[in-house]
């Protein structure tokens, strides 16, 4: 007889370190991004806006590859169950953190595709080129450069909200939910 | 921060223009010179920023190409560029208006590239290996091209690519030098229609606006 296989190790009180590397790491590649993108497009003409354009893409195409990344470790190591909360607090938290997922996903795609549009090949690090995703048009282009900008707006404040919650959680809630993310951080004690 | 007039400028210019001068003179096209077709001939520069290719084409192009298959040793051509003619697509103006800047083209003072081939010799069956000079930005450098001629209905259709170092015409100035941004090579490729003399029976006006063989 076959014996089930063990299931995926499970921490019950915090994110396991693979995790939370992913998360930090990713944050700074993101909030990074997310400011270069916004100042590189009032650059006036000149070496240096070529290259911040393409640290800019490359930076895109790390993020949206670590996402990957993160989803098989997510099934290796799933997250812990949630921290003790209203019903609807979880419920909304899920969604944000769906909701984050897919914006991971969204804006370097919608970039790629801006890029690809334009006219513009990315060249990732400038050894590999990565595929065009659609021909050189300038209809997609402007369509593709409106989504790139919108999806980057809403990832802007689902992040500053997800920023805001985890400090609620920890300043006002006293719970645990900031302290799984964050090594040697022990949830504020309550008076 | 105080513009300098460059006199070094100044003497390159006058120089350039003396050798492109001396150039078109050297090269007086026999009289069986066939003009191109301006409008189903192209001539494309790829250069690569951060390692990312860019395409532009130049819209006006003119010239004049004398080739008997049976003596490439006595072809000749030359081939007129209109740098403000650099199209890089739609969306690409600001691309558009620095290759014009004097750091880049600098159309204002030379408006102009000419390429010039004298003498082929075949490398195989309608394949040959053309030698000229490219007058350009005030610079002449030799080069060597790798022309393949297909014969169809009459015409003669060249199509070749030539790489050029942009660094060599001084394209690119300033803060541009940095060949890690912009790469030192640009290949720039040529599609070039020549319909046979019995067909051109006289200079086509061109609605594409090109510059006539009658050069200003």
């Amino acid at each position: 007889m076959d014996p089930q296989p063990d299931p995926p190790v499970r921490r019950v009180d915090r994110y396991g370190i693979p995790a939370i590397g992913l998360h930090w790491g990713m944050a700074v590649l993101v909030v990074g991004g997310w400011f270069v993108g916004r100042w590189m497009t009032d650059l006036p003409f000149s070496p240096l806006k070529l290259k911040v354009y393409s640290w800019h893409k490359w930076n895109g195409v790390l993020v949206f590859a670590l996402l990957f990344v993160r989803l098989v470790v997510r099934w290796l190591q799933p997250p812990p169950a949630s921290e003790p909360m209203p019903r609807w607090q979880t419920r909304l938290a899920q969604a944000a953190h769906i909701l984050l997922y897919l914006l991971l996903a969204l804006v370097p795609l919608s970039g790629w595709l801006y890029s690809s549009a334009a006219g513009f090949t990315t060249v990732w690090f400038g050894v590999w080129p990565l595929p065009d995703l659609v021909p050189k048009d300038a209809a997609l282009k402007v369509l593709f450069r409106s989504f790139h900008g919108g999806f980057t707006y809403v990832l802007g404040v689902l992040v500053a909200l997800h920023v805001l919650a985890a400090f609620k959680h920890h300043v006002f809630d006293r719970d645990r939910v900031l302290a799984r993310m964050v090594p040697g951080l022990k949830p504020r004690q309550s008076r | 921060m105080l513009i300098q007039p460059d006199p070094l400028r100044k003497i390159r210019a006058f120089v350039g223009a003396f050798a492109g001068g001396l150039i078109l003179l050297c090269t007086t096209l026999p009289t069986n010179a066939a003009p191109i077709d301006s409008a189903r001939s192209r001539v494309v520069a790829t250069f690569r920023q951060m390692n990312v290719p860019i395409e532009g084409n130049f819209k006006r192009i003119s010239g004049d190409v004398v080739f008997d298959a049976a003596h490439p040793q006595d072809a000749k051509a030359v081939l007129e560029v209109d740098l403000a003619s650099f199209d890089l697509g739609p969306g690409t103006e600001d691309y558009a208006q620095e290759v014009r800047h004097k750091d880049w083209f600098d159309t204002a003072r030379f408006p102009r590239a000419t390429f010039t081939l004298s003498g082929a010799r075949a490398l195989g069956p309608d394949r040959f290996e053309a030698r000229g000079k490219l007058a350009l930005k005030g610079r002449v450098v030799d080069l060597v091209a790798t022309i393949a001629r297909q014969v169809d209905a009459g015409a003669q259709k060249f199509e070749g690519q030539v790489p050029i170092r942009r660094l060599a015409f001084g394209i690119g100035e300033g803060e541009w030098r940095d060949p890690s941004v912009v790469a030192d090579e640009v290949i720039v490729r040529f599609q070039l229609l020549v319909p046979s003399s019995s067909a051109a029976g006289s200079h086509n006006a061109n609605p594409s606006g090109s510059v006539s063989s009658g050069r200003k």
